[in-house]
């Protein structure tokens, strides 16, 4: 048995793990409010830039010559995966399920013959990919010294994918991220943003037409960049508050468990004391006895 | 009611203004400024940099746009944007500072027309408010 000193050290030194996650817990609370709030109020811009596309796709005139951007370069062999992680630890399994969910979509990718190629964004998805795919990470981007989510890094992010499709090195380009459904719960998720994939279904067909200044298909080539930028501020937007709801439930969790941890060790330190002292009574005792 | 509409400008991280009493917006379309009542045709287009106009019965209101879309349908205007700024609120060193970089940027030789074209007109309008 672990003497009563050790014993000592070792609760207090988890009783200061604890005050640290639960420090953490706290922040990440506050800042989850805070990447919540903005995500909300990032809906609005995506929703309807996704609107005016679909309108705009419908009446597109020349579907042959629309813009690659949205119908695609007529093939499927090399696909750009853009990996949007966080750039800090201690966050439970938010990093490692978007990882696995790529993992997954990337040895399929490989058994069906098709090219890989991976951008990492956050360093944290970054240092777990490199040792299986490292050959296969072109681009590693991160935003360390950003406080928040911003546009402006979005817009960085969709600069390099667009000016990599204009070159011809991919046909298809996936996103992974975070989608932030609640605190406990984080949805791994792919989505594919070039070729765009307009979703007929999950909007009300609009029924008047529009008139377009310029024609449709000039508007759209502005347009669809800008989409980009869009859904990967989006991405972002979901996987901040992603992050911090995982943080917060993991350090919740591991605030609770050094709790138990205390009061187990609390009670095998009081009972060592106790054996110590009966131990002592004993041979004195027994001392007092043999006289 | 009568002559008003819905007016609102959407930014990426909030929804920067909404007003439902707004008689007449004129903004500045690619091809040219463009004045829109109510019961306006549904249409799309996007914008160079220059000066949205908002009329209501409160007033007049300015704001500078760089870029963005509109879209107008069912008497709802939208204008999608991510840089946009209430002239009243812009403070002078920043629109010193925008228009040297713009100046800068047209100093490069691999810009093409278009962006040319659109560096030009930025550069005219911060002048404008100056």
């Amino acid at each position: 048995m672990a003497s009563l000193d050790d014993l000592k050290k070792r609760i207090a030194s988890v009783k200061s793990t604890q005050k640290i996650t639960k420090a953490m817990k706290m922040v990440a609370a506050a800042k989850l409010k805070r990447a919540q709030d903005s995500a909300e109020k990032g809906r609005p811009y995506s929703e309807k830039m996704n609107n005016i596309i679909l309108n705009l796709s419908e009446g597109i005139s020349d579907k042959e010559n629309a813009p690659k951007l949205l119908s695609g370069t007529g093939k499927d062999q090399i696909h750009l995966c853009v990996v949007m992680t966080s750039d800090r630890g201690l966050c439970g399994g938010f990093n490692s399920n978007i990882i696995k969910k790529a993992k997954s979509y990337f040895s399929r990718l490989s058994s069906e013959g098709k090219e890989l190629k991976i951008i990492t964004v956050g360093s944290k998805g970054n240092d777990q990919l490199k040792r299986v795919f490292g050959d296969k990470i072109i681009e590693n981007i991160s935003f360390k010294n950003s406080k928040n989510a911003n546009f402006f890094d979005a817009e960085k992010v969709s600069k390099i994918i667009i000016e990599k499709f204009q070159k011809d090195e991919f046909d298809i380009c996936t996103i992974f991220f975070n989608q932030f459904k609640n605190v406990i719960t984080q949805i791994p998720q792919a989505q594919q943003i070039i070729p765009l994939k307009t979703d007929i279904n999950d909007k009300e067909k609009s029924e008047d037409n529009y008139e377009f200044e310029p024609d449709e298909d000039e508007i759209l080539t502005n347009l669809l960049p800008k989409n980009i930028s869009t859904q990967i501020f989006k991405a972002m937007l979901e996987n901040s508050a992603s992050e911090q709801g995982a943080r917060m439930s993991a350090m919740d969790n591991a605030t609770r468990n050094a709790g138990e941890m205390v009061d187990k060790l609390t009670i095998e330190y009081n009972r060592s004391r106790q054996a110590a002292i009966t131990k002592e009574l004993i041979e004195i005792i027994s001392g007092a006895e043999s006289l | 009611m009568g002559e008003e509409f819905k007016f609102e400008v959407v930014n990426p991280e909030k929804s920067f203004l909404s007003k439902e009493d707004v008689t007449e917006v004129v903004v500045p379309a690619f091809e040219g400024e463009m004045g829109i009542l109510k019961d306006h045709i549904s249409i799309i287009s996007f914008l160079k940099p220059g000066i949205i106009k908002v009329y209501s019965k409160t007033g007049e209101e300015k704001y500078y746009v760089e870029d963005g879309i509109i879209e107008f349908k069912n008497n709802n205007l939208s204008i999608l944007t991510s840089s946009i700024f209430n002239i009243k609120d812009i403070e002078k060193n920043k629109i010193d500072e925008m228009l040297r970089k713009a100046e800068e940027e047209i100093k490069r030789d691999k810009v093409n027309d278009q962006v040319k074209f659109l560096i030009d007109q930025k550069i005219e309008v911060l002048k404008s408010i100056n």
